[in-house]
């Protein structure tokens, strides 16, 4: 029989997330949305009050597209631990789809594209919300949607292939917390990188999620970025596609023999 | 703590059901003790992140009349927070996981030893692995002239007091779960409680409400002993915090080991 | 392509290292077959399963599967492939028909197409009022028919079954067998692995007996069992139990055309079980208990690949 595929084999991968996704999102999107917004009251506007203006503008506005670029940075991470060696160990998804004509490119892909669509609805909602805080001052700001699609494939990219070659979850918390969260917390989110000592602020030029904050932040203020837009981008594209390199002979070699 | 922040963004229910597939893999795993270790690093980097780095943007901070540095304010709240948190996972997540799928308890309950006993076990374990990181973190604090020696050591038995407290809190809230679903209300409040007790800036500047409803919540009275012993000011104050804490450590246990009874014993 | 035979294996080699799991295997399957690998653990019966469905590549050797070659067209091969893994890869957070929709979308079925397959294939296995429950709640054996209809969505012209009833209890392996039969009948070509004799001789037309990695013997089910075995076997007990059972086994020599002794009883391969009973009494034999069976795949397969435990 001589089937007409009405669907990309990466689209039905897609679709698989996205019917899994049906049933816990309300639970994430508390998780992904409510919590930032959290964060910008408790430091943007608590602790802001205390610091003033930073670089010239107020300490909320200046930490908004850091909080932005984090938390894309927090869900591509965050779905690509768990569930990824999930897939492979319990749940043998990847396996199933194996022995379909899905192949193990479709499966990166579908994974990575459904990070971007999560990733992207709260980005939206948590713009909206900020509109009303007073935090968005350029017509650029949503260019942020761009740069946080892009920043989720960047560290979505690698982690997978992490995911998809280790055999014990336990890694995941060495993980967070020796890798994601001094990331999250010293790339330039609540303070300027620059007061970092030279040895952690070459870390922090090192770190994806820094070069997502100076974009972000360039689009909601309206202003240069540190490097030049071409160069934070490229760095970006740079981890995105050794990551799927990466990714894609990860899932290879745990599927094939 | 910062589990809240990143961990909170995975769905409960996956990494249960990834617990729940994979028992003793944590034990069992290459990097346990690494695991364990790197515990402590949460909220030395949120000192170093929130207390020096946003605190350099800062500089001084008055409260109550009394002048300190950024990091000094923040430096107790992320004391009395990895407390909590220690506590916390120790007490839900796990506790919950054993309770649930692991029927330890059961086969616990099938010798001698009563419920509030397996509860106060519990309890004592989440203590000692708390106390292990809040003694490190005290430590940092005074290399890093946040506070003085002798204050630190009076603030020690303080933190196994919040210790106490919340993992009673926990291990009461435990035995309410339904199931992993929970765990994401049960976070999102603890990261709530986590931003808005007086941790990063002082309840004061919130409206008379909120400030009143965080004045009923326990990691607002946590921060509030521990702060004050760090900083050095005690006062009569701090019983009434301590006070608080106490009572919730104790019906906390007391209210879990009913439960527990009336579950496994029914 | 109506009689050409799907499955073409010359000199088939899989390595691992340097161990040898498929040793250079030869083997065709014509379309509508119904074709059983039998074989101990270790036999190598999975990992030509697993070549077979395009999923692992062969270290040496020529395998064609629906006149493509398995390492070339490993993609278009399994567009028209049903496999049924040895291990259950069911979603456990979709529901029963979320499951074959989602499988269907795989093949790129289009989802009004997906959910036409998917609720015809849970009438077929009896899952239908099961449909929008979870797969977490299902028996082992309500799960793995589910896993033969999610094999079925594509409609395939080859169906792989790896080990289909290992771990289910009789009724549920009956109930399978009996939709496998249907299976069978529809004009489906099966292609499964077991080690259970019964299994193979109730659903194959056509088996080979792996061991070692390498093929021992082929044939359908009776001819195997009368090119390696006899018609009748006799199962003899004695009353000095587990002593004496060399001893009889000595005296018992000739009378069948092989003997066996097992720890606690002796069985004796013969064409006639009456005429052999009658020379036991003959020699003066005192059995205590005395069983005349038909001879089983059971006891070519034990002839075959010894009765040493290879786990």
């Amino acid at each position: 029989m001589a089937l007409t595929r009405s669907v990309h084999p990466t689209f039905a991968v897609l679709e698989r997330h996205l019917t899994l996704y049906r049933r816990l999102w309300q639970a994430s999107v508390f998780s992904s949305f409510v919590m930032p917004v959290l964060f910008l009251l408790s430091i943007g506007i608590g602790v802001g009050g205390y610091v003033g203006s930073v670089q010239g503008v107020d300490y909320l506005s200046w930490i908004v597209p850091g909080v932005l670029a984090s938390t894309a940075f927090q869900i591509a991470v965050g779905e690509s631990t768990y569930a990824v060696l999930g897939d492979f160990k319990w749940v043998r998804a990847y396996h199933a789809m194996r022995a379909t004509p899905v192949n193990v490119a479709d499966m990166v892909r579908g994974h990575l594209l459904y990070l971007v669509f999560r990733v992207t609805v709260t980005v939206l909602a948590f713009l909206v919300v900020v509109v009303f805080f007073g935090g968005l001052h350029s017509p650029w700001a949503p260019a942020t949607v761009l740069v946080c699609a892009l920043v989720t494939v960047a560290v979505a990219a690698p982690v997978t292939a992490f995911a998809a070659t280790i055999d014990q979850d336990s890694y995941f918390a060495l993980l967070f917390r020796l890798i994601v969260l001094p990331a999250a917390l010293f790339s330039g989110v609540f303070f300027p990188v620059e007061q970092l000592v030279v040895g952690f602020r070459l870390l922090a030029y090192a770190s994806p999620l820094w070069h997502a904050v100076e974009l972000c932040r360039a689009a909601t203020l309206g202003r240069a970025p540190a490097w030049p837009v071409w160069a934070h981008a490229g760095y970006l594209l740079v981890w995105a596609v050794v990551g799927v390199v990466l990714a894609v002979r990860a899932f290879r070699g745990r599927l094939e023999d | 703590m910062v589990t809240t922040l990143v961990v909170s963004r995975l769905s409960p229910g996956r990494v249960g059901a990834v617990i729940n597939r994979n028992v003793g893999a944590l034990r069992s795993g290459p990097s346990y003790w690494v695991v364990l270790l790197s515990g402590f690093f949460e909220p030395l980097l949120y000192l170093l992140s929130i207390g020096v780095g946003v605190g350099a943007l800062i500089g001084e901070l008055t409260v109550d009349g009394r002048t300190m540095s950024y990091a000094s304010f923040v430096a107790p709240a992320m004391l009395a927070v990895s407390a909590m948190s220690g506590a916390l996972a120790e007490t839900t997540f796990n506790f919950f996981f054993k309770l649930k799928y692991m029927k330890t308890f059961e086969a616990v309950l099938a010798t001698p030893v009563r419920p509030v006993e397996v509860a106060v076990g519990e309890l004592v374990w989440a203590i000692v692995r708390g106390s292990l990181y809040t003694a490190i973190f005290l430590v940092v604090m005074v290399a890093m002239g946040l506070t003085e020696a002798g204050w630190a050591v009076a603030a020690f038995p303080a933190t196994v007091l919040v210790g106490l407290a919340f993992g009673g809190l926990g291990m009461a809230v435990s035995t309410l779960m339904r199931g992993w679903q929970d765990f994401d209300l049960l976070s999102t409040g603890q990261f709530a409680l986590f931003l808005f007790s007086g941790t990063f800036s002082p309840v004061r500047d919130y409206p008379v409400g909120v400030e009143v409803l965080i004045q009923v919540t326990p990691l607002y009275h946590a921060v509030e002993l521990v702060r004050g012993l760090c900083m050095g000011v005690p006062g009569w104050g701090l019983l009434g915090h301590a006070l608080y804490l106490a009572v919730l450590a104790a019906v906390g246990v007391w209210f879990a080991s009913r439960r527990l009874e009336r579950t496994l014993c029914a | 392509m109506a009689d050409q035979p799907l499955i073409v294996a010359r000199g088939l080699v899989k390595r691992f290292g340097d161990f040898t799991a498929v040793d250079g295997i030869d083997l065709e399957v014509a379309p509508g077959e119904a074709f059983g690998f039998l074989g101990p653990n270790g036999a190598g019966k999975s990992s030509t399963m697993r070549m077979i469905g395009c999923v692992s590549v062969p270290t040496a050797g020529e395998l064609r599967i629906l006149g493509m070659d398995a390492v070339r067209d490993g993609p278009r091969i399994r567009a028209r492939l049903g496999v049924c893994p040895q291990l259950d890869n069911l979603d456990p957070d979709l529901t029963v028909r979320e499951n074959l929709v989602t499988y269907a979308r795989y093949f790129g079925l289009s989802r009004a197409e997906s959910r036409r397959r998917a609720d015809e294939l849970l009438e077929f296995v009896q899952l239908s009022d099961r449909a929008n429950g979870k797969v977490e709640p299902l028996s082992g054996g309500m799960k793995r028919r589910l896993t033969i209809a999610r094999a079925m969505v594509n409609e395939p012209d080859l169906v792989l079954l790896d080990e289909p009833t290992t771990g289910l209890d009789p009724q549920a392996r009956h109930l399978l067998w009996e939709r496998l039969f249907r299976l069978k009948q529809r004009g489906a070509t099966l292609v499964l692995t077991t080690h259970y004799m019964d299994e193979a001789e109730q659903l194959c037309d056509r088996l080979v007996v792996m061991d070692g990695g390498r093929i021992v013997a082929e044939g359908s089910p009776r001819s195997l069992i009368e090119t390696y075995s006899t018609a009748e076997v006799v199962e003899l007990r004695f009353p000095d139990g587990l002593e004496g059972v060399a001893g009889h086994a000595a005296a018992l020599a000739g009378v069948g055309k092989r003997v066996d002794p097992l720890p606690d009883r002796v069985l004796v391969y013969v064409d006639d079980g009456d005429a052999a009973l009658a020379e036991v009494q003959r020699r003066g034999l005192e059995p205590s208990s005395v069983l005349v069976r038909r001879s089983t795949l059971e006891d070519v397969f034990l002839h075959l690949t010894g009765r040493t435990l290879v786990d």
